[in-house]
């Protein structure tokens, strides 16, 4: 097995009186996609800061391409690309004109071909004079991610790269980061959508700066334990309400056109359902899936979370 | 029906005083820059200057030399430094600005006016700053009288006709005619220098954390001084541009002289440069939005116009103001602006000056630093 690319135990950040990661540890192995879940002011951004160095942590080490996090931190920015949750490319510069700012800061060589290969790629080489503020939101996030590509990074670290861009660009999006990791780049994505935390091969979560659970993408939801009763039929509305609060019901969803009633102890929860069987309802037992776990952990963390302040 | 809603408009106002009250730092400033500049300004100015340093070349003594130097000192305008040994050293006190007046007594004083041949005592003042002297020469006439009247006693009775035994003759050095302009002009240089630099530079810098292209540029190996120096040296240029101009048209459409040394006139130049870039770059550290880094500018921006003697002479105000004044860095450019244009001055004549500057940077670049540690986390 090779050595893992990000390596970090124990990761505390601390701004002013309140800790927003805690003592947070993970590893992701070479030319994985790694998925970063968790609601929003969970300490996502911030723990991909430290990890790439931009921030120092007040406790905890680790290592991020072999460097190390705390003191090689202008090594590790030499060989990451780092796509903001924002965008943070200079709206007042034309396209090119920020890719090759961009390629200056690296000191890179070549630094024309990359530029002209960076814009050919993303297919805005005839508008490479247009202001990059005019750009529509999708546009913009091919344009930072390719930025943040032209130094041919091991590691790409990007903060919900997709947020506000439309399905369909989402989708392209994907497939790039697909092909990437396919060519041996470690990619680890922060995101809130289900079907982008489907398409990574490992995912962890984080509520209010703690590790919850971490593992495979596919394995990850029967590890929880989480056991899932699917129903169809008439009258969903109100047996949404008479299931709520019932023995064994932790958690009742909306999918569609039916209900996901999930809940950890098993029996109790069989037990409910079949009380509440009808001739117009269809039940079906079914493996938890990605998004039932997720509710349930951020409805678990959210008590955490009141009883910790 | 009513338009307009009491109740909603009443949401919309305590929602407003709930955002003043969050934004912390434009609140501080809503309160306290009225206050500040109220009290500072307010008792800081004064148009009829007291206490002015003076020097007294004494080429002769006696009673009435005794009574016409007390009674300038009972008046308060004068205030006498010390004894001068001769015209160089009055000229040289007049020049870095360690005088503003030196009186010449003549030799043979008491004796010509007991000869009654009207000898004359010269009052050399320093008018590179007209409104400084103007009152105290305008009151001197009538303090010469004041002093004859009590030592017109005995064999100096006949005194007792005033001024006429003697007079007194006022030169007016480095600004002859009292041009006010002259007095203006090279302060602006340093009104202008400081409103842009300081300006510029916080907006600058805020303004790259407040787009969050802060945040790609710190992803990428380039280190916070080569970033700091990136940005700061294009407003080192303007300002050379501004200066520029300023002194085609200083010369041009004012025909103000430039006496002095271009060496020390640079020399000067590049320090204020310096010292309201980092200026501007503590501001940065500071201020959240560029709305709030314009705002800690025209803060400064006020005392450096009013109590660095550019609009209002320095030494008319009280101590506190004159060492809060010390501590603007303008103040030290303005003399050092008028010292070379008008009174022609040297490096050597500027070393006071140089010397409060480069504190003062070193102080600003201190705390700039130390600011700058904790915004990066």
């Amino acid at each position: 097995m090779n050595e893992p690319v990000i390596a970090v135990t124990g990761l505390t950040k601390r701004f002013g009186d309140k800790t927003v990661v805690d003592g947070f540890d993970m590893t992701v192995p070479k030319g994985a996609i790694y998925g970063f879940l968790g609601p929003n002011g969970s300490g996502k951004t911030t723990t991909i800061r430290m990890m790439c160095g931009l921030l120092t942590p007040d406790g905890g080490s680790g290592t991020c391409l072999g460097y190390d996090i705390l003191t090689e931190s202008e090594r590790i920015k030499a060989h990451v690309g780092y796509m903001t949750q924002r965008f943070s490319l200079y709206e007042d510069l034309t396209i090119r004109e920020n890719l090759d700012f961009i390629a200056r800061m690296f000191r890179l060589d070549n630094r024309r071909q990359r530029v002209d290969a960076a814009l050919e790629d993303l297919g805005l080489a005839d508008r490479s004079h247009q202001l990059a503020g005019q750009l529509s939101g999708g546009w913009k996030q091919r344009l930072a991610l390719s930025a943040c590509l032209i130094h041919d990074p091991d590691l790409l670290l990007l903060d919900e790269p997709t947020a506000g861009v439309d399905p369909k660009a989402r989708r392209e999006f994907w497939d790039e980061i697909r092909r990437l990791s396919d060519a041996g780049v470690t990619v680890l994505v922060s995101t809130h959508y289900m079907d982008e935390a489907i398409q990574c091969d490992f995912i962890t979560y984080i509520a209010y700066g703690k590790k919850l659970i971490e593992g495979p993408a596919n394995e990850i939801a029967a590890r929880s334990g989480l056991v899932t009763w699917r129903v169809e039929g008439r009258g969903l509305a109100k047996l949404e309400a008479e299931l709520t609060g019932e023995a064994g019901v932790e958690q009742v969803a909306r999918f569609g056109t039916a209900l996901h009633v999930s809940g950890t102890d098993e029996k109790a929860l069989a037990k409910t359902v079949r009380a509440h069987e009808r001739k117009d309802l269809a039940w079906s037992r079914q493996p938890a899936g990605l998004e039932e776990l997720f509710i349930h952990l951020m409805d678990s963390s959210r008590d955490n979370f009141a009883s910790g302040a | 029906m009513h338009i307009l809603s009491p109740s909603r408009f009443t949401a919309v106002l305590v929602k407003e005083f709930i955002q003043m009250r969050r934004d912390r730092m434009t609140f501080a400033m809503m309160i306290a820059i009225p206050i500040i500049q109220l009290m500072l300004f307010g008792f800081a100015i004064n148009s009829d200057p007291k206490h002015l340093p003076t020097l007294v070349e004494m080429n002769d003594t006696g009673p009435v030399t005794r009574a016409v130097v007390a009674a300038m000192r009972n008046s308060a305008y004068f205030d006498f430094i010390g004894i001068s040994p001769g015209p160089e050293a009055s000229e040289e006190a007049l020049k870095t600005g360690r005088a503003t007046f030196v009186v010449v007594i003549p030799s043979g004083f008491e004796r010509d006016i007991m000869r009654g041949t009207h000898p004359s005592i010269l009052l050399a003042a320093d008018a590179s700053d007209p409104s400084a002297t103007g009152g105290a020469v305008t009151a001197l006439p009538g303090i010469v009288t004041g002093a004859l009247k009590n030592v017109a006693t005995g064999p100096l009775s006949m005194l007792k006709g005033g001024e006429n035994a003697f007079s007194v003759t006022v030169h007016r050095h480095y600004n002859p005619a009292g041009v006010t302009s002259f007095n203006i002009v090279p302060g602006l240089l340093a009104i202008i220098l400081s409103m842009t630099m300081v300006m510029i530079t916080a907006i600058a810098i805020v303004r790259e954390s407040e787009r969050g292209t802060m945040e790609s540029l710190i992803a990428t190996p380039v280190r916070p001084t080569e970033v700091m120096i990136g940005k700061i040296l294009p407003y080192v240029g303007i300002g050379y541009v501004q200066t520029v101009v300023f002194l085609i048209l200083a010369e041009v459409v004012f025909g103000v002289p430039f006496d002095g040394s271009a060496a020390a006139f640079l020399l000067g130049l590049n320090l204020f440069i310096v010292v309201n870039l980092a200026l501007g770059f503590l501001f940065s550290t500071v201020a959240r939005n560029q709305m709030q880094a314009m705002q800690m500018s025209f803060f400064y921006l006020l005392p450096s116009i009013l109590l660095s003697g550019f609009m209002f002479p320095f030494a008319g105000m009280p101590g506190w103001a004159q060492t809060l004044g010390t501590a603007i860095p303008s103040t030290h450019f303005i003399r050092i602006v008028r010292k070379v244009m008008l009174k022609g001055a040297g490096v050597a004549e500027i070393v006071p000056d140089i010397t409060a500057i480069c504190i003062i940077i070193a102080v600003i670049v201190m705390i700039a630093l130390l600011r700058y540690r904790q915004t990066l986390d």
